[in-house]
């Protein structure tokens, strides 16, 4: 048993280290094409494309006056920009709020039953004539200058979509602090996977589109409540070029407490794990490139790696404080301080602890590169901290239970 | 549609690179594993050396006063090597054939120290004060555990008891001499103290009550250093 599980524990640590040399590879071999990109994108556009963006609300009644705001505050020419604010039966006073945007010439804003997000989205693309089209959730925030960033991406012909980087308004607390690392490890693995022509998620936060890719694939679908994974796979499977905008940030609001991540996440891998199912054809193909012989099956195989690491971490943790609690219980509590007198003879030495000390460094160096990207400079913070001491921790519990609701198909919810 | 294209070499040069981290992590660790082991030899020979100087020293001052002979005069590193036997025993596993090795080597050097101790006792009429542990790693001593706990209390407690403790089914010839004599049975935890032999679990209280002298040591103030101890330590 124990040999059994060493042995898996070495598998899986080796691929899980495989892919981060894989990764970290990809990104010293391209590092001067992210400063070639961000001076293409600096030169600005020759000519602005027709853009819509849909606001798709239900019970957004606090946030979706803001939302429009920021999209009204975009740097792009206003005859050229509409924003469609699509109230999908809420139940709240989302319809009043939005009211005050009907005389706008720019806003259009209409009212359906509910359907869900997927349906709202298809009810504004079967609505419009543009020549790109996106979407923004009605709790999240863009910057002035991403959409024009983000177009000028689509002066290359073949560019069906492109994907912006999703950072953290304003977050506070340790559970906000420690997602913000998180999403701005988000936007360097993605930005890796353009370069591998790999992105496999287009962000529901402002991902934009050629409309000809609705016109010829279809429209949304439910697809587990991951429109945005969907979509892109299904985009991916046809050979449409997806790529990811680094320098478009688009800010949305993070779950503040512990149950509403959980349940966000929880719908994030389970939709993952679901549409990997329906797009299983795709795994280990040559022909969907670096997405299907390496990419997708090894978002797979972390999803198991975490589980099982996890596992393992936990109950080697449990089994210390059981040993712990029935030493106190026998010879009452004693404390020693443990470097009183420092022996490197009980440094632990084993393979497992210096891989671990390496695979730490990798993703050391991928956390300060990622959150240049998202924040143009590295500085060393509590939000690190708290990344580094409590995600390994959290992160297992959402795998789990999409896990869980995959294996005993109990559907994700919204909210 | 086109397929896309794969860069096989950054592929195989990721594998490389990968395998490479491996090797070197196998190599470090079996490295330092061989330094540590390299490390509880040299004390082990040490404490050889220890005792056999002691008992050199004992027949030279066999006509000599007391004073010039004390269980100072015993190695003071047997608590060191039990404990770094304890800690590579818990890491390699008490399977681990270099673990047996030493733990057969760290027996002898106990029994022997054990037998200088009470040489020297006898010699100055002293009584002596110690305890003899039997364990065992297998899953069928539940209490050793806890006994475990209990011995390394003591040894902080009174650092002159000298506690000595065995693997029950150590398969060495001395020790299993050492079981016969004093007739243990395979009931673990045992201990022996001044003869008397006890089963099962002691904790600390029942030591101190059945052991009246362990409170004079607490009184002792000598300033020798602790000696062989309790075993399966985590």
């Amino acid at each position: 048993m124990y040999e059994a599980t060493n042995t898996i524990t070495y598998i899986l640590l080796f691929i899980s280290l495989y892919f981060e040399v894989f990764i970290l590879i990809t990104y010293f071999e391209n590092r001067l094409e992210i400063k070639k990109e961000e001076n293409y994108v600096s030169l600005g556009l020759k000519k602005y494309p027709t853009v819509t963006i849909i606001v798709p609300c239900w019970n957004e009644e606090l946030t979706v006056s803001k939302t429009v705001h920021s999209l009204l505050a975009l740097d792009y020419p206003k005859n050229k920009l509409k924003i469609m604010v699509i109230d999908d039966g809420s139940t709240d006073k989302t319809w009043e709020k939005i009211q005050k945007f009907k005389n706008n010439p720019q806003v259009e804003i209409h009212t359906k039953a509910n359907g869900g997000k997927y349906t709202a989205l298809n009810f504004g693309i079967s609505k419009l004539n543009s020549d790109l089209v996106g979407c923004l959730d009605a709790d999240s925030y863009v910057h002035k200058d991403a959409l024009k960033n983000i177009a000028t991406y689509f002066q290359d012909k073949e560019t069906m979509a492109v994907a912006p980087s999703v950072g953290l308004w304003q977050p506070k607390g340790p559970l906000q602090l420690l997602q913000k690392v998180d999403y701005a490890f988000g936007i360097f693995n993605r930005k890796m996977f353009h370069f591998l022509q790999a992105v496999y998620i287009t962000p529901g936060p402002f991902s934009i589109f050629r409309l000809s890719v609705f016109k010829k694939l279809g429209g949304y679908r439910h697809a587990h409540n991951t429109e945005d994974i969907e979509i892109a796979l299904r985009m991916q499977k046809n050979g449409y070029k997806i790529v990811h905008a680094h320098n478009a940030m688009v800010y949305t609001v993070a779950p503040n407490s512990l149950r509403k991540l959980l349940k966000q996440r929880t719908r994030w891998v389970y939709g993952f794990i679901k549409n990997a199912g329906d797009y299983r054809h795709m795994f280990f193909k040559r022909e969907y490139g670096n997405l299907g012989v390496f990419i997708l099956p090894m978002a797979a195989i972390s999803i198991i790696s975490i589980l099982t690491i996890a596992s393992i971490s936990i109950f080697g943790i449990l089994n210390s404080l059981v040993n712990k609690y029935l030493e106190i219980q026998t010879v009452g509590l004693s404390f020693h301080w443990p470097f009183s007198r420092f022996e490197w003879f009980y440094v632990n030495t084993e393979i497992m602890s210096i891989i671990a000390i390496v695979a730490a460094t990798g993703t050391i160096t991928m956390i300060v590169v990622s959150k240049r990207m998202a924040e143009g400079k590295f500085n060393f913070g509590m939000d690190l901290i708290y990344f580094l001491t409590l995600y390994m921790f959290i992160a297992p519990l959402w795998i789990g239970k999409a896990v869980y609701n995959v294996i005993f198909s109990v559907k994700a919810s919204w909210r | 549609m086109e397929p896309k294209k794969i860069n096989s070499k950054k592929y195989l040069f990721s594998f490389i690179i990968t395998a490479i981290i491996f090797a070197t992590a196998i190599y470090l660790s079996n490295y330092f594993s061989q330094k540590k082991l390299d490390e509880i030899r040299n004390i082990q020979d040490k404490i050889s050396i220890d005792i056999l100087s002691s008992e050199t020293q004992f027949s030279l001052l066999e006509e000599s006063l007391c004073k010039d002979l004390g269980t100072e005069t015993l190695s003071s590193e047997l608590g060191e090597l039990e404990n770094k036997l304890a800690y590579t025993e818990n890491m390699r596993g008490v399977n681990d054939p270099e673990v047996t090795t030493l733990k057969r080597y760290y027996s002898l050097l106990e029994i022997k120290d054990y037998l200088l101790m009470n040489k020297i006792s006898e010699k100055c009429n002293k009584t002596p004060l110690s305890i003899i542990y039997f364990y065992s790693t297998n899953n069928d001593c539940l209490d050793c555990e806890k006994e475990g706990y209990v011995l390394t209390k003591l040894r902080e407690t009174y650092p002159d008891l000298r506690i000595y403790s065995f693997d029950y089914n150590l398969d060495l010839s001395a020790v299993r001499t050492l079981i016969s004599i004093n007739k243990t049975r395979n009931e673990l935890p045992a201990l022996i103290i001044k003869d008397k032999t006890y089963y099962g679990f002691q904790s600390i209280e029942d030591l101190e009550k059945n052991v009246p002298e362990l409170r004079l040591l607490r009184n002792t103030k000598t300033a020798t250093s602790t000696t062989a101890t309790s075993t399966k330590k985590n």
